[in-house]
């Protein structure tokens, strides 16, 4: 099965306890994969609150999931 | 050269000021934003920002490049800090540079409305009362490299 490494910030590295791990996992999409981890993990954050980097650029939730990916679910901002 | 720079060291407001100088420039506009002690009426003792380093170190230049695109600027530059913060530390510099102030000021204010909406960075509270909490926050605009189109209006 695929492997990922997913990123936690902020709210999500709370709710997880981790700040990154590998995961193996079917999903297909962006969407496939959070709606797995949310599930598995108890994550709160509703999609509509969240944006979506593969790779280290930004993206959508359609966006495809390949083997080796870096997928990074970001909790609404507050810098500065 | 545009450059934002994500940091977890003390930021150095006189270090950066001198990179802003330009021989052609009347006006140099510097904000810091500085941790302060309070939010809505509970006393904070420190903040803690997380950050997403390489893309929101992207998302800044994306940023001061919109900017210089937008405003005749001789120098636009910023950093974000993260770590945690004590009350009265920077933990963002903005700085700009343009041959007359107004450019400089609006050029100044708009990076800093863009870097709270597009930089993937958070804020978290440590209360007086010892709750803490991540801020709020907008839900980051997905906009990809964050390039406003010119001409368009200040958010």
């Amino acid at each position: 099965m695929p492997a990922v490494t997913i990123l936690y910030f902020a709210h999500l590295r709370d709710q997880r306890g981790l700040e990154s791990e590998r995961v193996e996992t079917a999903a297909a999409t962006a969407r496939e994969l959070y709606r797995e981890l949310a599930r598995r993990h108890r994550l709160t954050l509703p999609e509509g609150a969240l944006a979506v980097a593969v790779n280290e650029a930004m993206t959508g939730w359609d966006a495809a999931i390949a083997d080796g990916d870096t997928v990074v679910f970001l909790p609404p901002v507050s810098g500065g | 050269m545009d450059a934002f720079a994500i940091t977890d060291r003390a930021i150095d407001p006189a270090a950066w000021r001198r990179r802003l100088g330009h021989p052609r420039a009347g006006g140099l506009v510097v904000f810091e934003g500085v941790v302060r002690d309070h939010h809505q009426g509970r006393a904070v003792l420190h903040l803690d920002y997380q950050g997403y380093a390489p893309l929101a170190a992207r998302a800044g230049d994306a940023i001061l490049a919109a900017a210089r695109a937008r405003w005749p600027l001789l120098a636009a530059l910023g950093c974000h800090r993260v770590g945690r913060l004590e009350i009265g530390e920077a933990a963002v510099w903005i700085g700009t540079a343009a041959a007359h102030r107004a450019e400089a000021f609006a050029a100044c204010a708009w990076i800093m409305d863009e870097v709270k909406a597009r930089l993937p960075v958070w804020k978290r509270e440590t209360f007086a009362d010892g709750a803490a909490a991540w801020s709020q926050g907008a839900v980051l605009r997905p906009d990809p490299g964050g390039v406003a189109p010119a001409g368009s209006t200040p958010p």
